[in-house]
């Protein structure tokens, strides 16, 4: 019975995702502008390249910068309000998850903004609802490619062969130290371990001196990002390259979750930590080292007193890797075609993509290549010394509905730093749970 | 509860009400009248109970994301899926299902009892009466974001200030209140009598209030202890109003999310992820409605087999 409703299912969609792709594509050309689908629309206006001069129009941009970064892109948004008359930018901030929780709703009832920001790893997932537009003619008008960007985020705003994302940042892991900790273990600050051997010596060195050295959290921020960073590093991968089964439970995952694990085990940290206990207690100067995202750094700036630094994150299973994430700028769907606010948005957003050194100083790395090898983002110390990890930088693959699936990872994370299961058998089961929903996405979503 | 807190007033005034209640039918003659009055709460209750309820019905028998062009229609097995235990959704939804009964168990005895206790306590005169029920009742408008994210800090393991203040008297302050069992369940119905405790307790008040003084006047001249009369006149004269708080402190514990969402975010492992977190988080985060759906009307028949039972159980008992 399952199986005949699943091939009808399957039927059923393929004829309507079909039809939905044909509305898609009319959607973007209607957006685009007057021109077919894709480039050589340069448009009235020059496809956002070449300005705007058309009557005043005002754009919503909707994001999830509650933090320190949104500061920086409300400078951003304000220098572009005063340098375009005729195109006043609002921008609102929610929480991230309220606000993946709003979009699909306010796009599909005419309300939804004309420019957004997404983590890289939703791009899919909307894309496949379709509450993001494709982008290749963005991406064409505006002189766009591969060559302008970091390989991997550029990439990764890729969905079924179109374009939905152009990225404005990456924003790694790194390894965090407390230099007074350190220092005060007799080990030398400017000098952080920088591969296995060092950093259990480190470690150990901290510990003879009553110091658990590198707290492992049970939670996804960043627990479950540095147990991947690992993961990648034993030269395992989270997915199988077609994204249809999980492969973390496979001998490098289990190494990676071992030595994430063990860290309890042998007297580096404490058991059983709550949320940001990590982050906390090197903040405290209770720990010496934490693996966290660039997005600390202006956390730890404000903290005057507090000596720290930032470093790659060590190598610690033989190939050099990092978890990152991207903010990437997506337009969503707009229910009734607007041709000045479609121009208006593609020239806002090629103008904040220039700009993204401003951004770069709210903790990011910048995706594109002449800002992010540029002068003055080198002169970001922080942020440019985890910039030159961009080559060894690792993505949740672009498959929607991906989150579900890794949801079922952190549950595998949480089992095994908290006791409760062992690294193998969390992870296998995890894995199992994850494949059946990978198999149930790929029906969903063909 | 305006109910249960009218019928005893009722019955003794039922006899004086038949003259006035006949004059003013007779001035507002109309058959109307009445269903006019319920008119506007009856658009309310069909608008945003009843017709979602029959449309969730509709949306658990298909695959239903609402964006999506395609909501293949999938009959029962949104609901078959429950039941086979090889299925993406059987593990998750008993096992939260299983938190969801856990928590029920622990928190109703103690959100029953502590509040009759409190407000045996708060009937009685004596000064600074009415400033006591405010403060027991004071945690209760705070909302459960609020309670949620300031009991996540007090109850950190490492840095929470319980912890703090167990290691500043000796005791040692090491307790994993929220990631690890059974301290994890301690803590959120813990939080949750704290919280809650005073709407049960103002509720029992207005019970209490309805017992008349002869009453407990008539027992202790009979020689009645404190206990007894407690026990012979207390609970016997609140007894309509213990059922309603019995039967609405086990919905109210069966539906809880907000504790587990923000205080133990549903860890350690899954073992306080609530049914509603998982019906949550399936519909509005992986968009699955139809499954989500069909979960919601699995635990709606628990709901009502309790109920049931509960209804049993306290009858009149001839």
């Amino acid at each position: 019975m399952t199986r005949s409703s699943a091939s009808l299912s399957r039927r059923s969609f393929l004829a309507t995702s079909l039809g939905a792709a044909a509305t898609v594509g009319l959607a973007a050309c209607g957006g685009g502008s007057a021109g077919p689908p894709g480039q050589q629309q340069s448009a009235p206006g020059g496809g956002g390249a070449s300005g705007y001069d058309g009557p005043k129009v005002t754009l919503a941009f909707w994001n999830g910068f509650t933090g320190g970064d949104g500061a920086y892109m409300k400078k951003l948004v304000q220098r572009f309000n005063s340098e375009h008359p005729n195109i006043a930018v609002t921008m609102n901030v929610m929480q991230w998850a309220d606000y993946y929780a709003k979009l699909p709703t306010a796009v599909t009832s005419g309300n939804g903004p004309e420019i957004a920001i997404m983590h890289v790893d939703s791009v899919a997932t909307n894309a496949a609802r379709r509450v993001i537009q494709p982008v290749d003619d963005v991406a064409n008008a505006l002189g766009l490619s591969e060559a302008d960007f970091a390989p991997i985020p550029w990439k990764a705003g890729i969905y079924n062969n179109q374009r939905y994302a152009i990225p404005l940042d990456v924003h790694p892991l790194g390894f965090f130290y407390n230099k007074s900790v350190m220092e005060k273990a007799g080990l030398d600050p400017e000098k952080p371990p920088t591969n296995n051997e060092e950093y259990m010596t480190a470690l150990d060195t901290l510990k003879s001196k009553g110091i658990e050295g590198h707290w492992a959290t049970p939670f996804p921020f960043t627990g479950s990002l540095t147990v991947q960073a690992l993961l990648w590093q034993f030269g395992g991968d989270l997915f199988s390259p077609d994204a249809t089964s999980a492969t973390w439970a496979e001998e490098s995952g289990v190494k990676a979750m071992t030595w994430f694990t063990d860290l309890v085990k042998n007297g580096h940290s404490p058991k059983k930590i709550a949320q940001d206990a990590d982050f906390i207690a090197l903040q405290n100067g209770k720990t010496a080292f934490n693996w966290n995202g660039i997005w600390s750094i202006n956390t730890l700036k404000e903290k005057a007193s507090l000596q720290w630094g930032v470093a790659p994150l060590p190598n610690i299973g033989g190939t050099a890797a990092a978890w990152a994430g991207s903010h990437q700028f997506v337009l969503p769907t707009l229910k009734t075609p607007d041709q000045n606010k479609s121009i208006a948005a593609r020239v806002f957003l090629n103008w904040i993509s220039q700009e993204s050194l401003e951004w770069a100083k709210g903790g990011q790395v910048p995706a594109r290549n002449e800002v992010r090898e540029s002068a003055e983002f080198q002169a970001l110390k922080e942020q440019a010394t985890l910039a030159t990890q961009i080559d060894a930088l690792h993505f949740v693959p672009p498959v929607a509905g991906i989150a579900d699936a890794m949801a079922e990872w952190d549950k595998a994370i949480n089992q095994s730093v908290l006791g409760i299961k062992d690294p193998q058998a969390a992870l296998s089961e995890a894995a199992d749970r994850a494949n059946k929903i990978l198999a149930a996405n790929q029906k969903k979503y063909g | 509860m305006a109910q249960t807190t009218l019928q005893p007033t009722g019955t003794g005034t039922g006899k004086t009400q038949s003259a006035p209640e006949l004059r003013f039918g007779g001035v507002h003659g109309s058959r109307a009248t009445p269903y006019l009055f319920l008119l506007p709460y009856l658009v309310l209750f069909v608008g945003f109970v009843l017709a979602p309820a029959f449309f969730g019905i509709w949306i658990s028998l298909h695959d239903w994301d609402f964006l999506l062009p395609g909501k293949p229609f999938v009959g029962a097995a949104n609901y078959t899926a429950l039941f086979d235990p090889s299925s993406v959704q059987f593990l998750p939804f008993w096992h939260s299902m299983r938190a969801t009964a856990i928590f029920t168990v622990a928190s109703v005895p103690f959100l029953v009892a502590v509040p009759l206790v409190l407000a045996v306590l708060l009937n009685r005169k004596f000064p600074g009466r009415t400033f006591f029920r405010a403060v027991f009742f004071a945690p209760y408008v705070l909302g459960v974001a609020v309670i949620g994210l300031m009991w996540r800090y007090m109850l950190d393991p490492s840095f929470g200030v319980v912890n703090g203040m167990l290691k500043a008297i000796g005791l040692g302050g090491n307790v994993p209140w929220i990631t690890d069992q059974p301290w994890a369940w301690i803590s959120l119905v813990a939080v949750t009598v704290w919280w809650t405790i005073g709407f049960n307790a103002i509720i029992y008040l207005a019970g209490l209030s309805d017992i008349g003084a002869e009453q407990y006047e008539a027992a202790s001249i009979d020689g009645a202890s404190h206990w007894q009369q407690f026990r012979f006149i207390t609970i016997p004269g609140l007894r309509p109003v213990l059922i309603f708080v019995i039967t609405v402190t086990i919905l109210a514990s069966a539906n809880m999310f907000g504790q587990a969402f923000l205080i133990t975010k549903g860890g350690p492992g899954d073992s306080t992820r609530t049914a509603i977190i998982e019906i949550t988080q399936r519909g509005l985060s992986q968009y699955r409605m139809g499954e989500a759906a069909a979960m919601s009307y699995v635990l709606a028949v628990f709901l009502g087999i309790v109920s049931l039972i509960n209804f049993y159980l306290t009858r009149e008992k001839a």
